[in-house]
């Protein structure tokens, strides 16, 4: 460590004002700071500090994304070669998957920092942390047969429209890595959706289809085991088919207190009720009204979004209340998008967005309807 | 009486030109934002709108001016709606015989341009105080700067969302994924959100540049 803190303390000079390198004072500031908390000091009022800092937060937000990142990686191979109608050991599952997601996650971390980086210095503020986690979140919630230089594209625009226009990292109304699924979605959708895009250079005449193509089709008989939904080796976007890794990432979220559970828990309670009034509704010949509610919890982009983007901390609501409104909203809409709308299978990706940008309003009203409580409690004896 | 003023005075002058950036109908004035963003998908329907825009709003600048001493100040929007109707049927019934496929794809927008809030805003704020002549010019100058914007995002969005511009293809076809290349054209660019994200990213630029319009908080 002393190693490390020797070489920063050697090269830091040149980055200061005035320096040879004064250009990339950002980019240094940005790297120092994720070996060494920065000893700056609040400089006003009284404040309890502890060495959580942001950066150290969305770092644990990563961590808890590997899990889902290298069952992703191994599932890519797996159903790469299950296409191909070979069996092949681990291994070569794995590695072959880690060749086809990691370009998605350099070429989506390159753009997004570069971009954070300049904009940084162009506004003299050190380089935010909020693109550590975006950066990881968008190759898992993209297919694996997206074009590398897509990512790029709706990085760029993520990160400029969706988060700089609106001053920055945390002060953004919508979850960045979401909005740069949105943009995939609705400017290529032909690499978005349908049956061709889940699978890496899928052989012709093998199915495709992940499973919340299956449901809205109306074949449910062709849904894969609950078992098989559960462990995640379906087709799907690389991060999102096993809820059993993203569970593990929610435990980790959860006992960290990084991510909210009260937003976890009432998605979830969301989606339920959604499905089970469906069920309540169903005619006899719909079958994904039919459909129970767990279903929903294992099938698409459910898990991740519930665990890793409705609890993005800037975009969700921020009051105790506001979270279980805007966490069962979610779940509520998202079933409701996914089961009557049969132009978008993932519903998951829209409701969260929607509720993002509702989030402030109920945020607003949780708060004011604290304050006519109390006030009330306040002028009983007038 | 003062000596007549020469027709292209710095005054007159500045008519024209003030509405193509300082005081820009869309971006700084933001009115007629719903046509900017129907009619941009493509360039030449977008073309097509200025124009006629161009000529129903120096126009009915020209009669409301002429008129303005006449008009009972009560009943003014009426009249004012009634001129603008009579012009904007005008250019829709030329449009329909000389260019009737862009007509088509204009639809029901040449006739919207009785409600767009540049032409309304425009007579109740200059016409109805001014001589012909500068109301003229303040119509052709606001009529250059709302179509100015249209061009501008009508450009993105056809370059991008179709890969033409004014209906010539300007992206390779063997670019294209379905011929073996790499590109694909980008979809949300037709759709309406993008238009008014270009039209904030104009304003956005626009305000950065000229850092005066930016409001006090």
């Amino acid at each position: 460590m002393k190693l490390i803190r020797k070489q920063f303390d050697k090269i830091k000079p040149s980055f200061e004002k005035g320096g040879k390198l004064q250009a990339f004072r950002s980019m240094f500031d940005a790297i120092e700071t994720l070996f060494f908390v920065p000893n700056t000091t609040t400089k006003s009022g009284v404040h309890i500090r502890d060495s959580k800092d942001s950066k150290r937060l969305m770092m644990i937000v990563v961590i808890a994304m590997i899990p889902a990142l290298l069952f992703g990686m191994w599932n890519t191979g797996v159903q790469h070669f299950l296409s191909l109608g070979e069996s092949v050991d681990i291994m070569t599952a794995f590695w072959y998957g880690f060749l086809k997601i990691l370009p998605i996650i350099v070429v989506s971390y390159g753009v997004g920092l570069g971009i954070e980086i300049i904009i940084a210095q162009m506004r003299g503020h050190e380089v935010k942390e909020g693109f550590f986690v975006t950066g990881m979140l968008i190759p898992l919630i993209v297919p694996v047969g997206v074009p590398l230089w897509m990512v790029a594209v709706a990085t760029a625009f993520a990160v400029i429209i969706g988060v700089e226009a609106f001053g920055g990292a945390g002060m953004n109304i919508m979850n960045p890595a979401l909005t740069a699924r949105a943009f995939l979605f609705f400017a290529y959708p032909s690499h978005m959706s349908g049956d061709a895009v889940w699978i890496a250079e899928k052989a012709d005449g093998f199915s495709g289809a992940t499973p919340l193509a299956e449901a809205a089709a109306g074949h449910t008989a062709n849904l894969p085991s609950v078992m098989e939904m559960f462990m995640g080796n379906i087709p799907g976007s690389i991060g999102e088919t096993s809820t059993i890794a993203i569970l593990i990432g929610a435990f980790i979220l959860i006992y960290t207190g990084v991510g909210s559970w009260k937003i976890m828990a009432s998605t979830v309670v969301g989606a339920l009720v959604m499905a089970y009034i469906f069920n309540a509704l169903a005619p006899a010949d719909n079958a994904f009204m039919q459909l129970p509610g767990y279903y929903h919890l294992i099938m698409g982009g459910f898990a991740f979004g519930a665990v890793f983007m409705a609890t993005d901390p800037v975009s969700a609501a921020q009051t105790s209340k506001g979270k279980y409104i805007y966490g069962f909203l979610i779940g509520f809409i998202a079933v409701l998008i996914r089961v009557l709308n049969p132009a978008y299978p993932e519903g998951m990706m829209l409701a969260i967005l929607l509720m993002n940008v509702f989030a402030p309003l109920i945020d607003h009203y949780v708060v004011q309807a604290n304050i006519k409580r109390r006030l009330k409690r306040a002028s009983v004896k007038a | 009486m003062s000596e007549k003023e020469p027709l292209f005075s710095p005054k007159n002058r500045k008519l024209i030109f003030n509405p193509l950036s300082k005081e820009n109908p869309i971006t700084v004035q933001v009115l007629g934002i719903c046509s900017a963003l129907a009619v941009t998908v493509k360039m030449k329907p977008a073309f097509v709108m200025a124009l006629s825009v161009m000529a129903v709003l120096a126009l009915a600048n020209v009669i409301v001016s002429l008129l303005r001493n006449t008009i009972p100040n009560r009943i003014r929007i009426i009249v004012q709606l009634v001129i603008i109707a009579l012009l904007v049927i005008l250019v829709d019934q030329v449009l329909k015989a000389f260019v009737f496929d862009v007509s088509k794809q204009l639809s029901v927008f040449v006739g919207l341009i009785i409600t767009n809030c540049i032409i309304m805003g425009r007579l109740e704020a200059f016409a109805l105080a001014n001589k012909p002549w500068p109301s003229f010019l303040d119509g052709i100058g606001n009529a250059a700067g709302y179509g100015l914007i249209l061009m501008i995002v009508a450009f993105f969005r056809e370059l991008f969302g179709s890969g033409s511009l004014f209906g010539f293809s300007v992206i390779p076809d063997a670019w294209y994924i379905k011929n073996g290349g790499f590109y694909e054209n980008n979809g949300l660019m037709v759709l309406s959100p993008m238009a008014l994200i270009t039209v904030g990213v104009i304003i956005w630029i626009h305000r950065s540049r000229n850092r005066d319009l930016i409001e006090d908080k």
